[in-house]
């Protein structure tokens, strides 16, 4: 017998308090501090800060444990609370050159000014899993971080930038055009390059990365070299309009990549080598490499080349499936009842059956 | 709740999506680009609607959110919460004494009336975007009023199944002009679409879109001549109230293919029976 369903209150209350048991788990097991997540899942919250646009290790911190390390539910939770703050001001642009890097490759050359520092990379790492962390002992001390933070920064100039006194490289002139805020103004298409790289740094990770990849098996193929990978600490600065100078409110971590592009020159261009650009909160290597590729596929048309109908060339299909929240919602909101639709589907569906079997018969 | 302004949204916020919603009732049917925030619920569970309804709300206000025409299903109920938390306004069941419902994939079965509001959640605002995918072709299209896709999909529709196989979020056209999305209601409910009293507003989050039909809008679901549109239903009587003119939800009973409709409006259903309206299976008739 069919009981009209009441109670979803009720339901929807104890799911929750379900929930918070479950991501407590295990009371015998100590509870996970916020400064733990922030300190030994730095990479997670790390993607976290950058997919959620919100420079907060805390808070993101925050998120994780609250969505039980889903980090997309982690980075839906950021974002949501980042709506709400207000804009207090725009930053100047940051000056990636001054960076104090902590990482800092070239794959285009053996060495450059500034040096090739490796930093903490798992690139050479053997992936064996190492049981002396499961023992969780204490780790040995090392002496790296205050040989690093010693002394001031040695001047790291861009790579791209060495080319272009050559005249090697596409010119990359200065733009003071103020960027569009993809958060405050409904995306319009076409879009500028400022507004997709917009989009690209807080895109989906893997959806990027499987994009960029796709590039490289020849789905829009731009033959990305590494021009530089830096990592490290930058200053962020405002105005102040009452004191006519610009002062540092703090420091952001960033992952910014350069890539070189061969280029045989186009209807429109000469033959030079053109640039992809990446640019992630955080260290984020593979988004960052990722976006520049995406970022390269992307310029199509300013580089006159010819529109093959790759995926990662198509602009309108990567900015309007590259966010996560709302893709991750979308295809979630399909359990959401949709007894009326489903019942109109079973209405019609029946009619037509009943007219196909009729036909049917008298055919025969 | 104070650490949130009056109904979540902050003030500038609410601002730009009113300037939306009077520019979509100046152009009925249009859709108006809107910067669309990122809400406190997924993107595809009613975002767009709960901004509308957020730029809508005042202190007087009297809200009701249904969802599949039910104020108990768990989304209506969520929604509800979170404006009673965020807007402290008062919330009814009752169709006629709401001043602003909020709806998902129904119009409620009690006509309404001026003054009212009603607040769709839509989640693909764009009539032609499975016909033609790229939002800046559909544009193009409505700007020319370049409907023949639309035409040519309903008439092989009618020369492959002998009529228009669309069932839900059937188009329609606008004061002569747009051809506009309903949101995934039946068709059954598309016949109230025009002519109405009430303010209906559309709001689709993730794809930042909102429009508008004003108060007693032509709105014309798309037919021909030959094959007019036919407002369907299950064809059966609600097995609680008796109801003969209502939308209705079949609900599987057992695993012997029994089955019993009800109306899918838990208000409408829920009035007529206490004015002593009865169905097959009502308890006291079973019991």
């Amino acid at each position: 017998m069919y009981v009209a369903v009441k109670g979803g209150e009720r339901a929807i209350d104890a799911a929750h308090d379900w929930l918070a048991e479950e991501r407590r788990g295990d009371l015998s097991v100590p509870e996970l501090s916020i400064a733990q997540i922030r300190e030994q899942m730095a990479l997670a919250v790390n993607r976290v800060m950058a997919e959620g646009s919100l420079y907060d290790p805390d808070l993101a911190a925050l998120a994780i444990k609250q969505a039980r390390g889903d980090l997309i539910e982690a980075v839906f939770l950021i974002r949501a609370y980042r709506t709400t703050l207000p804009r207090v001001g725009a930053s100047r642009p940051v000056e990636t050159a001054a960076m104090a890097v902590d990482r800092r490759v070239s794959a285009t050359f053996k060495d450059l000014p500034g040096g090739q520092v490796l930093g903490p990379t798992f690139d050479y790492t053997h992936r064996l899993l190492d049981f002396s962390l499961m023992a969780e002992g204490e780790a040995p001390s090392s002496s790296i971080h205050e040989e690093r933070t010693g002394g001031a920064p040695e001047p790291v100039p861009h790579v791209t930038g060495l080319l272009d006194r050559d005249g090697l490289i596409e010119q990359a002139l200065p733009d003071d055009t103020p960027p569009r805020d993809l958060t405050r103004e409904p995306l319009e298409l076409p879009a500028s390059r400022a507004l997709r790289l917009q989009a690209l740094a807080r895109a989906d990770e893997g959806f990027t990365l499987s994009l960029a990849y796709s590039t490289q098996r020849g789905y829009g193929r731009t033959h990305a070299f590494v021009g530089e990978l830096r990592i490290g600490r930058v200053a962020v600065e405002i105005d102040l309009p009452e004191l006519g100078f610009a002062v540092e409110i703090g420091e952001i971590e960033l992952t910014e990549c350069e890539t070189v592009n061969q280029f045989k020159g186009s209807k429109t261009e000469p033959p030079q080598f053109t640039r992809g650009y990446g640019l992630v909160m955080g260290q984020s290597e593979r988004k960052a490499i990722s976006m520049s590729l995406v970022d390269r596929a992307l310029r199509w048309q300013e580089l006159g080349e010819d529109f093959i109908g790759a995926p990662a060339q198509d602009e309108e299909f990567v900015l309007s499936h590259c966010d996560n929240i709302q893709a991750t919602g979308f295809l979630e909101h399909i359990k959401l009842p949709h007894y009326v639709d489903f019942q109109a589907e079973l209405e019609l569906v029946r009619r037509l059956r009943r007219e196909a079997m009729a036909a049917q018969e008298a055919a025969q | 709740m104070k650490d949130y302004n009056f109904a979540y949204l902050d003030e500038q916020t609410k601002r730009m999506i009113r300037r939306a919603l009077l520019k979509a009732l100046a152009v009925p049917g249009y859709q108006v680009p809107f910067a669309s925030r990122e809400m406190p619920m997924p993107y595809g569970w009613g975002t767009g609607g709960v901004q509308v309804t957020a730029a809508c709300l005042t202190p007087g206000d009297r809200l009701k959110v249904i969802d599949q025409g039910a104020d108990d299903t768990t989304n209506a109920v969520s929604i509800r919460r979170f404006f009673q938390r965020t807007a402290n306004v008062e919330v009814t069941e009752r169709t006629a004494e709401a001043t602003v419902i909020q709806t998902r994939h129904r119009i409620p079965e009690v006509p309404l009336t001026e003054g009212q509001i009603l607040v769709y959640q839509v989640p693909i605002p764009e009539p032609l975007r499975f016909l033609e995918p790229r939002e800046t072709e559909t544009r193009k299209m409505h700007e020319l009023e370049e409907y023949g896709l639309m035409h040519v999909k309903l008439y092989e529709d009618i020369a492959r199944h002998g009529e228009i196989a669309t069932s839900y979020a059937y188009p329609v056209k606008v004061e002569g002009r747009y051809v506009m999305d309903p949101s995934p209601i039946p068709k059954f409910d598309n016949p109230r679409l025009g002519g109405n009293p009430a303010i209906q507003l559309f709001g689709a989050g993730r794809e930042a879109r909102i429009y508008a039909l004003p108060p007693y809008s032509e709105v014309v679901s798309l037919d021909f001549e030959d094959h007019p549109f036919v407002a369907s239903k299950a064809d059966h009587c609600c097995d609680l109230c008796g109801s003969g003119r209502s939308y209705l939800d079949e609900v599987i009973t057992d695993d012997q293919g029994s089955r019993m409709f009800v109306c899918s409006d838990t208000d409408y259903c829920a009035s007529r029976q206490a004015e002593g309206h009865r169905g097959r299976l009502s308890p006291e008739r079973v019991a």
